[in-house]
C-alpha cells in the first residue's frame, strides 16, 4: 500500500482553479462573440482564429524562453482568454496583422515582461488595444455594418479581406455609435440629430449596429456577466460602481447640457462600456482585492470612461481608463485593507466594548 | 600652454592641501564599536572562535579582521545583528539557514563524576558533583565544545538538538509544486 | 459551487453571518444517520502521556504493572497540564516512547497496555451532586479526571473553568456547530445524549458561576437541534438553542462568540473579557460523567468517515485504541488513500502510519480519496483576491505568502500572520492550489524558533555572567584568605622573634 500524503491542510479544495475559472470566462463570452460572428461574417472568425492562436504560440515561445514548465502553464487558459478579449474588441474586418501584432503586444510585452501569469500590472488585452489604437488608428477605426454570417462575403472574399489586405468596400463601411457622436459633436450637430443619425438604444442594446467584433451585443455581455457572478468567478463590486459611476455623471452632465450629453443609457451600451463592466475590469490580476478597494477601481474606471468619451480625442476611452486605474491598484490594495478580525482599522486591538 | 599647465596644478595643489587640513581639521573620531560588539555576543568565553575571550574576539570584529560569523554559539542571529552594527554584508552560506543548534550529551556509562567538564562549561549547564554523573541541562547548553576537550573519558559528544512536538512545524512549503514533509514521517 | 452552497446562500438564517468563511460541501451524510456503536476493546492500547496542550504527564506505572480501568497512569504536571488514566484494565508491557499522532511523527512517552478484556473498574472518583458542589468542587472533579477541550484544541478544561476568578463572566456557549465537514459525532452525540449533555452545560455553567447557556449549533443540524431544544432547564439555569448558518470556520471560537452575542474579541485576548466561555458539547459530556458517575475521560466518540473507508461509522473509542484497529473494525480501507486524517479535513492532522492510537483531542478519523482530496498542481499567485474575500478574519493571506516566500517572516507577522486562526478558507479557495496554510504554520514555527533563541541567548548571557561573578568572588575570598594568612603568618614570626628574643636575654 502507498502511504498517503503527509502535508499541511486543509485536505480538500475548491472545485474551481486558474484553469477552470479562465475556460468558464471563456464560456462565458461565447454568446457575445458567436453573435459577432453572426453579425460581422466570416472575415471576424478569421480574425478570431488568428489572434486566439498567435497569442498561444506567442505564450508557449515566452515560456520557452523564460525556461518555464511549457505544458503546465500554456495549458491554465490565460492565454487563450487574453487573445479572446483582444479579438472582441477588434474592429472585425481588421487584417490578420493587427490581431498578430497586439497579441505580440499583450503576451510579450504586457504580460511576460513583468514576470509572466499573476506578475503584470496592467491588462494584456488593452494594452495591446491602446498600443494599436495609437500605432494604427486606421485599421482599428474601420468598422463595417453588420452584414450577417450569410449576407457576408464568401470564403475567398473573407480571407481576401483578413490577409490580403483587400479594401473594405464602400457599401459596408460604416461609423461606431460613438465616432458617430464624436463627429457629430465636432461638426456641431445638435445632439437630438446625432441620436437619430446614430442606432437606436434599444438596437445598441441588442447589438445589430457597427462596432467592436464582441462589443456590439450589450444583452449578450450582459447575460455572461449575470453567469460570472452567479458562478461566483466576479463579485458585484467593479461592475455596479463602475456603471453606477457612468451612469450617474451622464445622467447629471445630460440634465445640465442635453444638448452636448448624450443621455446616461447611451453610454452604457455604447462601445466596450459592457464588456470591460464584467469581462476586463474584472481582470483578477490587474485589479484590487478587496471589496471596497473594488468599489474604487470600479467608479474610477467608470469616472475616466466618461471623461474620455466626453473630452478625449478619442471618441472611445475604455482601455485608457481601465490602464490608468490598473496603474493605481497597487496602491489602492496599499491604503485600502480589510479591517482584521478583533483589531480597529488602524491595527490596535479593539477596546473592551469598543464597536469596530 | 605653460600657464594652462601652472595654473592647473597651482589649483590641484591648492585645493589639495585645503582639503587635507580640513580632514585634519575636523578630525571625527569614529564611535568605537567594540562595546557594543560585545553587547552582542553570548560573553560566556568560550573560545570557540579562536580568540581568547569575546572581547578580544569583539576588538577583532571591530577592526575588520575577523568575520561577523566567527561565533558558532551565537548562530546566524548573532551574525545577523553583528552585521548590522558593523554596516559589513554577513556571509551566510557557510552559516545556513538550517543549521541545526548543538548540545552535548553524556554517555553515563563513561563518566567517572571528574568534574573537569563541570568547572569548564561557562553556562553551567552541567549539573552534578564530585563522584557522581554529570548531565547536561538541555535549554543552557550552547554547543561550545568546552567539555568535550577535557573530557578525560571521552564520555562527552556534541549532538544534533532533537525536535520536539513543541519544537516541530512544517517546512517551508516548496515554491514550485508540492509540499514536502521535514523529517521521517515514520 | 455546489447544489448545498447554492441552498445555503438562499437560506433566509445565511443572511447575517461572520466575515468571509466558505460553505464547503459537508458529505456529512455518509455517516449522519450512523448511531453511535461501541468499539470493542482492542489487544494494545498506546497511551500518549501528552494528549493535551502544555506540559506532559509524568508516568506513575511501570513495566509489568497491572492496571484497572479509570486507574491514574499519568500524573499532571505544571499548571498547565492533565491527568492520564487506564482506559480499561490491563497490564502495562511498555512504558516509552512511541510515535505520536501527529504529522512529524516524532516519538513521544507513551504507556502502553495488553488488555485482558474484563475491563475491571478500579476505584472511581467519589461521585459530587452538582446541586451542592462547590463551583472549587466541580473544577477539582473536572482536573482529576483529565478532561480535556474536546473539539480539538486539548486545552485543559479545569483552567477554563476557573476563570470566573478573573473575569466576570456571564454566559456559557456550549459549541455544537461542528463546522468541519463530514464530522458528525457531536451531531449523534447530542442526538443520542441530549439529557447529559445538558447536564454537563449545567454542571460547566455552575461551576462558571454563570447563569446563561447558549447551544450553538448549525442549521444543518436541525435534528440534533430539536433533541436538546426539551432539556432547557437543566440545574434549574436557563439553556437556549441557538441555530447559526452552516459556514465554514462557524466553530472558532471568537467567530462563534460574535455570532451569537454579537461582540468581537479584541485581538490576543481571551473571549472571557466579554463574559463569554465557550466549551464543546463532547466536553460537556465528559464533565457530566466526570461529576456524577466519577468516571474520568477515557473514552470519546469520533466519526470514521471518507470515500476510502468501507463502513463510515460514528464510534465511542477508548483513548489509546490504534488507527489501524478502527479502520479494521469500519471494514478496512476500500482503496489506498490519498489522505489519512485525525480530524476534520479542514484543519484535521494527517499521519503517514496507521500505528498512531487516537487520543483525547481525536474527533474523527477520515481516509479520503484522491477525488475528494482534490489535490492539484501549484500555479503562481494571480492576487485574484478570493483568500481575502474568503478569510474570516480579514487578513491578506496571498501578501502574507508572498512575504514569507521573499524570507520576509516578520513583514508578515506586521501585515496579521499572529492573527490568523489557521481555518485553511485561503488554501481551500485559492485557485492557483497555493499551500497558504502550511506556509503561514512554517513562518510560525520559525518565528517562534527565532524567539526562543533570542531568548536563549539571553539566558546564557546571564548564566555566563552569574559564573564570572561567582568565580571572581571565589577568586576575591581566596585573595581575602591568602592575606589573612600571610598577616598571621607574619604575626606569628613577629611574635616568635619577640619569643626568642625575650628568651636570648
Amino acid at each position: 500500500m502507498t502511504a498517503p500524503t503527509v502535508a499541511s491542510g486543509p485536505h480538500t479544495h475548491a472545485v474551481f482553479n486558474v484553469t477552470r475559472t479562465m475556460f468558464a470566462v471563456m464560456i462565458c463570452l461565447t454568446p457575445a462573440t458567436v453573435f459577432g460572428f453572426a453579425q460581422f461574417g466570416l472575415p471576424s472568425v478569421l480574425l478570431f482564429v488568428v489572434t486566439v492562436l498567435s497569442a498561444l504560440v506567442f505564450e508557449i515561445a515566452c515560456l520557452a524562453v523564460t525556461g518555464k514548465p511549457v505544458k503546465r502553464f500554456a495549458m491554465d487558459g490565460s492565454a487563450l482568454l487574453t487573445g479572446w478579449l483582444l479579438a472582441m474588441t477588434l474592429p472585425p474586418w481588421a487584417p490578420w496583422w493587427v490581431g498578430v501584432t497586439g497579441s505580440g503586444i499583450a503576451i510579450v510585452i504586457a504580460k511576460h515582461a513583468f514576470g509572466g501569469l499573476g506578475q503584470n500590472l496592467f491588462n494584456p488585452a488593452m494594452v495591446a488595444r491602446a498600443m494599436l489604437l495609437v500605432a494604427v488608428p486606421v485599421p482599428l477605426t474601420s468598422w463595417v455594418a453588420p452584414v450577417g454570417l450569410t449576407g457576408g462575403p464568401d470564403l475567398m472574399a473573407s480571407v481576401a479581406i483578413t490577409f490580403g489586405g483587400a479594401p473594405i468596400y464602400d457599401a459596408v463601411s460604416s461609423a461606431s455609435v460613438l465616432s458617430t457622436l464624436k463627429s457629430g459633436l465636432d461638426a456641431g450637430t445638435p445632439m437630438l440629430d446625432i441620436l437619430h443619425q446614430s442606432d437606436s438604444i434599444r438596437s445598441q442594446f441588442v447589438g445589430v449596429m457597427a462596432g467592436s467584433l464582441g462589443e456590439t451585443s450589450a444583452m449578450l455581455l450582459l447575460l455572461g456577466g449575470v453567469c460570472l457572478i452567479l458562478l461566483r468567478i466576479i463579485t458585484l463590486a467593479i461592475p455596479l460602481s463602475m456603471m453606477g459611476t457612468l451612469f450617474g455623471l451622464a445622467a447629471l452632465a445630460h440634465v445640465i447640457a442635453p444638448d452636448r450629453f448624450p443621455p446616461p443609457l447611451f453610454h452604457v451600451v455604447s462601445g466596450s462600456a459592457m464588456l470591460c463592466a464584467f469581462f476586463i475590469a474584472t481582470d483578477y490580476v490587474t485589479s484590487p482585492v478587496t471589496s471596497k478597494g473594488r468599489v474604487i477601481y470600479g467608479a474610477g474606471i467608470g469616472a475616466l470612461i466618461f471623461v474620455i468619451r466626453s473630452w478625449g480625442s478619442f471618441p472611445e476611452g475604455v482601455a485608457f481608463a481601465v490602464l490608468l486605474m490598473n496603474a493605481a491598484t497597487p496602491l489602492i490594495d496599499e491604503y485600502v485593507r480589510p479591517r482584521i478580525f478583533g483589531r480597529t482599522r488602524a491595527g490596535k486591538p479593539l477596546e473592551l466594548g469598543e464597536k469596530p | 600652454m605653460f600657464t594652462a599647465a601652472a595654473s592647473m596644478s597651482a589649483l590641484g595643489l591648492g585645493l589639495g592641501l585645503l582639503l587635507g587640513t580640513a580632514a585634519r581639521r575636523f578630525h571625527v573620531e569614529i564611535p568605537p564599536i567594540v562595546d557594543e560588539i560585545s553587547e552582542c555576543l553570548p560573553g560566556t568565553n568560550c573560545g570557540q572562535c579562536g580568540f581568547a575571550g569575546c572581547t578580544s574576539a569583539a576588538e577583532a570584529i571591530a577592526d575588520g579582521s575577523a568575520p561577523v560569523t566567527l561565533c558558532p554559539p551565537g548562530g546566524r542571529d548573532v551574525a545577523l545583528q553583528l552585521a548590522e552594527i558593523t554596516g559589513t554584508d554577513a556571509d551566510l552560506s557557510t552559516e545556513g539557514e538550517e543549521a541545526i543548534p548543538l548540545i552535548a550529551f553524556i554517555f553515563e556509562d563513561h563518566c567517572t563524576g571528574c568534574t573537569k567538564c563541570f568547572k569548564r562549561c561557562p553556562t553551567d549547564a552541567i549539573i552534578g558533583a564530585a563522584k557522581q554523573i554529570h548531565t547536561v541541562v538541555s535549554d543552557a547548553c550552547i554547543g561550545c565544545d568546552a567539555c568535550v576537550e577535557v573530557c578525560p573519558t571521552e564520555a562527552i559528544v556534541l549532538r544534533e538538538k532533537s525536535k520536539t512536538l513543541r519544537s516541530w512545524y512544517w517546512d517551508r512549503p516548496d515554491s514550485a509544486g508540492t509540499p514536502v514533509l521535514q523529517g521521517d514521517a515514520q | 459551487m455546489n447544489l448545498s452552497s447554492i441552498a445555503a446562500f438562499l437560506n433566509p438564517v445565511n443572511l447575517f453571518s461572520i466575515r468571509g468563511g466558505i460553505h464547503p460541501e459537508t458529505r456529512k451524510f455518509l455517516t449522519a444517520d450512523c448511531p453511535i456503536e461501541e468499539m470493542p476493546l482492542p489487544k494494545l492500547l498506546r497511551i500518549p502521556l501528552q494528549q493535551h496542550i502544555g506540559a506532559e504527564a509524568a508516568a506513575l506505572v511501570k513495566r509489568g504493572d497491572r492496571v484497572l480501568k479509570g486507574q491514574l497512569i499519568g500524573k499532571a504536571r505544571g499548571p498547565v497540564s492533565a491527568n492520564i488514566h487506564s482506559p480499561t484494565s490491563g497490564t502495562v508491557v511498555a512504558v516509552g516512547e512511541f510515535a505520536a499522532p501527529h504529522p512529524s511523527g516524532l516519538p513521544v512517552p507513551t504507556v502502553t497496555i495488553r488488555t485482558d478484556g474484563l475491563d475491571e473498574w478500579g476505584p472511581r472518583l467519589p461521585r459530587l451532586r452538582p446541586e451542592m458542589a462547590s463551583p472549587e468542587e466541580i473544577a477539582a472533579q473536572v482536573a482529576e479526571a483529565g478532561i480535556v477541550g474536546m473539539g480539538g484544541a486539548t486545552f485543559p478544561s479545569a483552567i477554563k473553568l476557573n476563570l470566573r476568578d478573573r473575569y466576570p463572566l456571564t454566559t456559557l456557549i456550549i459549541n455544537a456547530a461542528e463546522c468541519e465537514p463530514y464530522l458528525t459525532c457531536d451531531d449523534r452525540l447530542i442526538r443520542e445524549h441530549a439529557e447529559e449533555v445538558a447536564d454537563g452545560a449545567a454542571i460547566i455553567a455552575k461551576a462558571l458561576g454563570v447563569e446563561e447557556i447558549i447551544f450553538a449549533i448549525e442549521s444543518n443540524k436541525p435534528q440534533a437541534a430539536a433533541a436538546i431544544t426539551p432539556f432547557n432547564h437543566p440545574l434549574g439555569m436557563r439553556l437556549q438553542v441557538k441555530v447559526v448558518p452552516t459556514q465554514y470556520p462557524m466553530g472558532s471560537e471568537k467567530h462563534l462568540v460574535q455570532m451569537v452575542t454579537g461582540k468581537e474579541t479584541p485581538a490576543r485576548t481571551l473571549t472571557a473579557e466579554l463574559g463569554v466561555v465557550v466549551h464543546n458539547a463532547a466536553t460537556a459530556y465528559a464533565v457530566h460523567l466526570a461529576v456524577r458517575y466519577g468516571e474520568p475521560l477515557i473514552s470519546r466518540h469520533m466519526t470514521v468517515s471518507g470515500r476510502a473507508i468501507s463502513r463510515p461509522a460514528n464510534l465511542r473509542v477508548r483513548i489509546g485504541t490504534p488507527v489501524l484497529d478502527i479502520i479494521n473494525h469500519c471494514g478496512g480501507l476500500t482503496e489506498d488513500p490519498e489522505r489519512l486524517l485525525l480530524g476534520g479535513p479542514m484543519m484535521g492532522q494527517p499521519i503517514a502510519t496507521q500505528r498512531v492510537p487516537i487520543v483525547k483531542g481525536t474527533n474523527g478519523i477520515l481516509a479520503l480519496s484522491a477525488s475528494e482530496a482534490r489535490k492539484e498542481e501549484m500555479l503562481p499567485c494571480i492576487r485574484c483576491g478570493t483568500c481575502v474575500q474568503a478569510c474570516p478574519c480579514g487578513l491578506t493571506p496571498f501578501e502574507m505568502n508572498a512575504r514569507i516566500q521573499s524570507g520576509d517572516l516578520d513583514g508578515a507577522a506586521r501585515v496579521g500572520l499572529m492573527d490568523c486562526v489557521n481555518c485553511g478558507c485561503c488554501s481551500y479557495v485559492c485557485p492557483s492550489n497555493i499551500p497558504l496554510v502550511q506556509g503561514f504554520a512554517f513562518a510560525r514555527g520559525k518565528l517562534a524558533e527565532k524567539q526562543s533563541r533570542k531568548h536563549q541567548q539571553e539566558e546564557t548571557k546571564r548564566l555566563a555572567a552569574a559564573r564570572t561573578a561567582r568565580e571572581e568572588a571565589i577568586a576575591a575570598k581566596k585573595r581575602a584568605a591568602m592575606a589573612k594568612r600571610k598577616a598571621e603568618m607574619a604575626a606569628k614570626k613577629a611574635a616568635e622573634a619577640a619569643a626568642a628574643q625575650e628568651a636570648t636575654k
